[in-house]
């Protein structure tokens, strides 16, 4: 048939390859013994590490490059087809997956020692979901990537998880599963009414402003779950708290990122007056989350814990962001995303590192570390201030400019999320006074040695790329750029009246630059503005 | 049409009553200790039984003036039917032999008596046929149930499933003299044409219990009652069958009475088909959650099944049927294999075990079977990538284009709670401390089916241009 076409700058099916490699390699770590498994997981990832380096340099950011890049077609399974494409912002969600993956093969190198190639299948197994979730081009195989990741997760934290961990994995799992089999139904409509199952012409196609409304809801339903937002947002602290190190990691760093992924793939452009219509409540829930998750953290006796619910309150910045409706607000809610998923991961990962040491999360039981493992105090610094968002971290990009961008739409939300930074700030170096300040009052704590090469090996690369994102964001700005644009022009005839009265200044000239596009940008919406 | 015609539209019946009755010679003369020929002559009169489907019985239209149809439909459910009744057939002689001594040459024999009468539900083109057909099948399905007549929960299943099933068979005559009483006929076509103009009160009433008995027939709540004893107490090989065979062909029976016979009552059966769909999906998932006996829990999940396939039957368009038919194919190799997993469920002598907490930490000894079971329990509660995935998509599809929203998110809402009790098998066997263990793998055939059924269940995916190429066939035959 010649329906099967394969269109990139590589002309062979990348995209596939990603996909196909962990899930070979999978297959091959369940049928060996412990060291082969992890050696196994080990290359694969790190192959597939390569050939997102590859995607990224080949990835068309020109002017008149197209939407979506590398995209595979195969109408393979009758009702839906094997229909692949990245855009910016899925490429730098798959490069975050993959950069990750290897990080969390090592971080397990020793702390699992039980079901070793079970565990290295699973993980291999996870990351073709992942993948697949962010290339899918096929809304029905979209659905099947993002619920099938469920699996091997409920794995990773049934079996490897800590003393409570049964409960955590039928929390995490019917969670989320709920919510999701709800947009399973919108999407039947949706196919039904559009006839057709390919994301890019959904994301065109304008149903009915009454229909968008449940249809946003039934979404609204799974990606809020996953997120998560605040009340929704339960399950997280336990999955964290019972999954090993590596599942946390992977939980923090990706599969979050999947509820704010599909807030702009799916939410924002193909229901434009109904996310509209519902932006206040995605404020109001997330100024609460703000507020709320971060009192709560603040308050934690677990590591693992507070980290989990900083990460709700990052995520509700993520949200004010994507319903900020402006350039800045979905670049920021992106910029989060990326800098979370390396912050949070790495702090997650420095919590492994002192728990396979003493095994136990329980803050008091530590401090003063920052006297007998000084290279662990600096990385853990690093994190902590990139997690409360100083200028020069990642963190800080992000949250500046979703803030930034929602302070046109709403003057009071950005004020009140402003505050998270505040909090966040309380919570971090509360956290870290605790841990690493003060005297070595606890005989096992003084025991306890600086970081392996094997540990430096994992923090030292999140360490450099959360320094790059903060120094040199346009890396990662560059190729999302235009695809940022695309969504805010779709929302633009729905977006809501902003409270900010911005007065005009005297319009520059219009240059090429970065900053002259950020500069054109704002100054399409103070027309807006006017004009209502 | 001439009789011979009609004799060859119903080729299949034919092979397998004859092959029925010689085989019963054989057995009667030589004992049990023909068992062993006796299965495999008779899985090769279902084989043949099949390839005949290949010719008139497929395509020939009406037989006997209308009693019999040999359809496109007919032949989907026929296939479905003749493989289930062989797999319980090839599994049924290692479950016996450690049970009660060896295999007795009457099982495949009764076997194959309830297929030919499956296979005249799934053909009947009139009420009569349609009752002649289940009753053959029942009677065969009733001794099956007690056929270890020294396990007491197996003669107990016997006489249940009999004493319910005659009190269902009555509702369905019952139903059935109304219609005739109201339309003056029993065959489909002419109960069809009476009703086309408007649907009287006894016309009604009648629909309404003929619905009740076939409701019995395919476990609908709230005619369920007898499943869960009758499931648990038969012995396993024939739980499989009963899961399985008899299950698509009610179910397809069904599809066919309401689509041809009563078509243009839609508002009338399409409201109780809704309801029988959501009462069984609640009421399957809820009361599963507290079993401890893999039988039971499995009866309540066809139960619960059996409302989603009647999700796409409510849709009441092709697109529905030949969701159904879809349902049912992938539903009975979800059921088959989960039951082959239970059949290797043995202890250290090799008896079977029927306790779900034996399954604890099976994952350690035997980590094939594991992975079967995850794959068929994540399959049955519709997680994707498994094709348990797709057979719900396909009924919820069907419900959504035909407009009934509503019912697709309750019912989609409810498989959250039949999830549950899925994943604590999963969660039995990966994440509990190990059990004593079970005795060593079993025979070739069955691990080979399974794992046949296993890969079917998880790249399935890649039939399904075919998949839905035959189902849209037979689901057209009957529009």
């Amino acid at each position: 048939m010649g329906d099967y076409t394969i269109m990139n700058q590589l002309d062979f099916p990348i995209l596939s390859l990603m996909m196909a490699l962990p899930l070979a390699g999978a297959l091959a770590a369940l049928y060996s013994n412990a060291a082969t498994a992890r050696m196994i997981a080990l290359m694969v990832t790190l192959v597939n590490f390569v050939l997102g380096i590859v995607l990224w340099l080949n990835f068309d950011q020109g002017p008149s490059a197209p939407q979506w890049q590398f995209t595979e077609y195969a109408p393979l399974f009758s009702r839906f087809a094997w229909a692949m494409g990245i855009d910016g912002i899925a490429l730098l969600l798959i490069v975050l997956t993959v950069f990750l993956m290897p990080i969390c093969i090592l971080a397990s190198w020793e702390a699992i020692q039980k079901r070793v190639s079970e565990y290295m299948a699973a993980f291999l197994l996870m990351e073709t979901m992942m993948i697949g979730v962010f290339t899918a081009q096929d809304i029905f195989l979209f659905y099947i990537f993002f619920e099938a990741g469920l699996i091997p997760m409920y794995l990773i934290i049934g079996i490897w998880g800590g003393v409570n961990r049964i409960y955590a994995s039928y929390k995490f799992f019917l969670y989320t599963l709920l919510g999701s089999v709800l947009m399973l139904i919108a999407m039947l409509w949706m196919v039904n009414e559009a006839g057709t199952t390919e994301i890019p012409a959904l994301m065109a196609y304008n149903f009915d402003p009454k229909a968008q409304t449940w249809l946003w809801l039934a979404f609204f339903a799974s990606f809020a779950v996953k997120m998560p937002m605040w009340p929704v947002h339960t399950w997280l602290p336990d999955a964290h708290v019972q999954a090993p190190t590596a599942g946390s990691v992977i939980l923090a760093g990706v599969m979050l990122k999947m509820g704010g992924y599909g807030f702009i793939r799916f939410s924002l452009p193909m229901f434009p007056d109904a996310s509209a219509q519902f932006a206040w409540l995605v404020y109001g829930l997330s100024i609460v989350a703000v507020v709320y998750t971060s009192l709560v953290a603040l308050v934690q006796e677990d590591m693992k814990k507070l980290i989990a619910y900083s990460s709700v309150a990052h995520m509700a910045i993520v949200t004010v962001g994507l319903f900020a409706f402006n350039q800045a607000g979905l670049e920021g809610a992106m910029m989060v995303m990326l800098g979370h998923g390396l912050v949070a991961s790495a702090l997650f990962l420095c919590v492994g590192v002192i728990y396979d040491r003493l095994h136990t999360r329980e803050i008091s039981r530590y401090g003063g570390l920052s006297i007998n493992m000084p290279k662990y105090a600096l990385l853990f610094l690093l994190f902590t201030m990139a997690s409360i968002g100083l200028p020069g971290t990642s963190n800080f990009v992000g949250e500046f400019l979703a803030l930034m961008g929602v302070y046109q739409a709403s003057s009071f939300v950005a004020l009140i999320a402003t505050t998270g930074i505040i909090f966040g700030a309380a919570y971090m170096l509360y956290l870290y006074r605790r841990v690493c300040y003060g005297d070595l009052v606890h005989d096992d704590a003084r025991a306890m040695k600086d970081l392996s090469p094997r540990e430096l090996a994992i923090l030292l690369p999140v360490a450099a790329a959360t320094l790059w994102m903060g120094v040199y964001p346009e890396s990662f700005l560059a190729p999302m750029r235009a695809d940022i644009r695309a969504v805010v022009e779709r929302v633009a005839p729905a977006k809501p009246e902003g409270d900010a009265k911005l007065t005009p200044g005297t319009p520059q000239p219009a240059s090429h630059d970065a900053h002259g596009e950020g500069h054109a940008a704002s100054a399409t919406s103070e027309h807006a503005g006017e004009a209502h | 049409m001439d009789m011979l015609t009609s004799l060859l539209m119903t080729t299949p019946e034919l092979v397998l009553t004859g092959a029925g009755l010689i085989l019963l010679m054989i057995s009667a003369f030589g004992g049990d200790s023909t068992a062993r020929i006796v299965s495999w002559l008779a899985i090769a009169a279902l084989l043949s039984a099949g390839l005949t489907l290949c010719g008139l019985p497929g395509t020939g239209g009406q037989a006997f003036d209308g009693l019999y149809q040999a359809d496109a439909f007919g032949v989907f459910a026929k296939v479905l039917i003749y493989a289930a009744a062989a797999v319980s057939i090839l599994v049924a002689p290692r479950f016996f032999a450690t049970t009660q001594g060896g295999m007795r040459a009457e099982y495949p024999i009764l076997i194959l008596f309830a297929t030919v009468g499956m296979g005249l539900m799934v053909s009947a083109g009139d009420m009569l046929t349609l009752y002649v057909g289940l009753e053959l099948n029942s009677l065969a399905s009733y001794v099956l149930a007690s056929f270890m007549r020294k396990d007491g929960r197996s003669a107990e299943a016997g006489l249940k499933y009999f004493v319910l099933g005659a009190l269902a068979s009555g509702i369905l005559l019952y139903g059935t003299s109304l219609l005739y009483g109201f339309t003056g006929s029993t065959s489909y076509d002419g109960i069809a044409t009476a009703m086309a103009d408007g649907l009287s009160n006894g016309e009604l009433f009648g629909l309404v219990f003929v619905l009740a008995g076939l409701a019995f027939k395919i476990s609908a709540v709230p005619f369920h009652m007898w499943t869960p004893d009758v499931y648990e107490g038969s012995p396993t090989p024939v739980t499989a069958f009963f899961a399985s065979a008899p299950k698509v062909a009610a179910i397809t029976l069904l599809i066919r009475v309401v689509t041809e016979a009563m078509g243009s009552a839609l508002d009338a059966w399409q409201q109780i088909i809704i309801f029988i769909a959501l009462a069984s999906i609640v009421f399957g998932a809820v009361a599963a959650i507290g079993q401890t006996n893999i039988k039971r829990l499995m009866a309540y999940s066809s139960i619960n099944n059996v409302g989603f396939a009647l999700i796409g039957l409510a849709a009441g368009t092709p697109e529905g049927v030949a969701a159904v038919l879809s349902y049912m194919a992938i539903y009975t190799i979800m059921t088959i294999g989960s039951f082959l997993c239970i059949m290797q469920m043995r202890d250290a002598e090799g008896r079977p075990v029927e306790d779900i907490a034996s399954l604890a930490g099976l994952s350690q000894s035997r980590k094939g079977l594991a992975a079967a079971f995850a794959i068929f329990m994540f399959s049955l509660a519709g997680i994707p990538p498994m094709m348990g995935f797709w057979a719900k998509f396909l009924v919820f599809d069907a419900a959504v284009g035909a407009g009934l929203t509503v019912l697709a998110v309750i019912g989609i809402a409810a498989s959250v709670i039949g999830a549950f009790y899925y994943l604590k098998i999963i969660k039995t066997v990966y994440f509990d401390e190990p059990a004593a263990a079970y005795a060593p793998a079993g025979s070739r055939i069955e691990n080979a089916i399974m794992a046949v059924a296993a890969t079917v269940i998880v790249l399935g995916y890649l039939l399904n241009p075919f998949l839905d190429r035959v189902t849209a066939t037979a689901a057209a035959s009957l529009f």
